[in-house]
């Protein structure tokens, strides 16, 4: 695909053949070719038309779901240009606001985890509620720390940082003292326990681990009927480990969780990781049989290669080996270091052809997440569109 | 917790513009995109304020599938500043003003249709599982 003569019309437009062709990107042993998208107007010559067109577009989309749980969605999304899928995953992974916490009051913290510490920790730890009532929060602008000029100029013309509301902040208490395990509380003795021999924290104390779970939503204003019942602010998983304490210590703090977003702080991101690979092609240029198919079956993934009589009248031939399922193929490029295969299979990606995986951290669902990056894009174009009319009215 | 008045418009703000998440609140309000200077009606460098590589690389995409023009690309000509600049070159008489305008309506129109068929897709997946929802 890298040169073009066809011998009558040097300008004439791509065939079936060559349009399939601009649309691999070549692995080759050492190399890889034909990287760079080419269905720009005006790259292959006047006649060939590769100008935007919605219609053709909308023909060509195509999305095959793999997989969709709430925590991780697989899908391959066919028809795009990288530029497009990239923007979606930029998205995913920077820009569409979840709630964490941001804020952290320390009361008391006799623990041996320092505060600062101590705050980092909560703040990573993901949220979940009701669905709805996190759609109606909204975003709160934190003024810039005191200190950072440049931060305080670049805000200055952003308009007010926000003042703490229901609607924008959500209250979450952590109050646990840890101590020794009594008859008359636990039924227990964690002393006597401890004078026989028994060393394990978890008989000898009470609360000598402070989980994500002994959180306390505290609704403010509407946030009562918001996150009523079910819907409650809360860790997506109740088990994780916050901190470790002895008899004595004790942590008392409360929480202000904000909407933020990922390009501020990680924690802020709604997934774990939103990635995408494209489709691996492999082209089995002539037939490989018999041993060399079974060694070739060898050079990739688990049932990426698949084994056929060679003669499809006859069960007993010899081996022919096929490409079953490319899904599946890392392009680890082995069978190109094998010299029998010289010639016989060459090795691509589609271009166009994005397999993506969203996995949520939990806050929103991963098919909500990715809907969500595309409506985001869009309000982007929108806005822009906006400000453009703006510009030419010279405001 | 009363509702200043500043907050209210933010909140109004925020249900028109960025989807019902609200991302980026009052955002909406200010103007984000300058013509730089040395523009012309068929040459021109737009500054897109606090923009990157994410609308930045699709818009250039989208844009260049346009035949009117001879050239388009972005930079992002400092890190540290959240700057994102676009130009725009057309051929002939072509307004660079349009082409933008078309480039992000063409963009927006991509945006409705990937979610028109991802949404068909997911709900066909979800029909297709023995489970009926989320498998």
């Amino acid at each position: 695909m890298e040169g073009r003569f066809p011998p009558s019309n040097p300008w004439a437009p791509l065939t079936a053949e060559e349009l399939e062709a601009r649309k691999v990107v070549n692995v080759n042993a050492e190399t890889v070719t034909n990287t760079a998208a080419t269905d720009i107007p005006g790259h292959w010559g006047p006649e060939q038309d590769d100008s935007w067109n919605l219609g053709r577009f909308r023909d060509n989309l195509r999305i095959d779901f793999h997989q969709n749980k709430p925590h991780d969605a697989a899908f391959s999304l066919v028809g795009v240009d990288a530029s497009i899928a990239n923007a979606f995953r930029r998205i995913l992974i920077a820009e569409i606001p979840t709630l964490a916490i941001e804020e952290v009051f320390m009361f008391n913290n006799t623990s041996i985890i320092q505060d600062e510490v101590l705050a980092h920790r909560l703040g990573l730890i993901p949220l979940t509620g009701g669905e709805k009532g996190l759609k109606w929060l909204r975003s709160f602008r934190k003024p810039p720390p005191k200190d950072d000029f440049a931060a305080q100029a670049a805000h200055n013309d952003d308009g007010e940082p926000s003042t703490a509301s229901d609607f924008n902040t959500v209250v979450l208490g952590l109050k646990v003292e840890c101590r020794w395990a009594t008859e008359a509380l636990d039924g227990r003795d964690g002393k006597k326990l401890a004078k026989e021999g028994e060393t394990d924290p978890n008989v000898r104390y009470v609360n000598s681990n402070v989980y994500a779970r002994d959180f306390k939503f505290m609704p403010q204003g509407q946030q009562e009927t918001q996150f009523a019942g079910e819907d409650a602010i809360k860790p997506v998983n109740p088990d994780i480990l916050i901190a470790k304490l002895r008899p004595g210590q004790k942590i008392e703090l409360q929480c202000h969780c904000i909407k933020g977003v990922g390009m501020d702080h990680a924690k802020f991101s709604p997934v774990a990781t939103a990635s995408y690979r494209l489709l691996p092609q492999i082209n089995i240029t002539s037939p490989i049989l018999g041993a060399e198919a079974k060694k070739f079956a060898r050079c990739f993934p688990k049932g990426v290669i698949g084994l056929e009589p060679s003669d499809e009248s006859d069960p007993n031939s010899e081996p022919k080996a096929v490409v079953k399922d490319p899904m599946k193929d890392t392009v680890s490029r082995e069978c190109l270091r094998h010299d029998e295969f010289k010639g016989k299979v060459k090795l691509g990606r589609v271009r166009d052809h994005f397999i993506f995986s969203v996995e949520s951290t939990g806050q929103l669902r991963s098919d909500e997440l990715f809907l969500d990056s595309v409506r985001l894009l869009k309000a982007k174009a929108e806005r822009f569109k906006k400000h453009l009319s703006e510009l030419e009215e010279g405001r | 917790m009363a509702r200043t008045e500043s907050d209210v418009e933010m909140a109004d703000d925020a249900t028109g513009g960025a989807e019902q998440n609200g991302s980026t609140g009052d955002e909406f309000r200010k103007q984000r995109l300058r013509l730089l200077p040395n523009s012309t009606e068929t040459a021109a460098s737009f500054a897109f304020d606090k923009e990157d590589h994410t609308l930045g690389n699709a818009l250039r995409y989208i844009i260049m599938k346009n035949p009117d023009v001879e050239f388009c690309g972005y930079s992002i000509p400092h890190p540290s500043e959240a700057v994102m600049n676009l130009r725009i070159q057309t051929y002939d008489d072509v307004n660079v003003f349009e082409v933008l305008r078309k480039g992000l309506e063409d963009l927006s129109d991509l945006c409705d249709v990937v979610e028109d068929k991802f949404v068909a897709a997911r709900d066909e997946y979800a029909a297709s599982q023995p489970g009926g929802e989320a498998s």
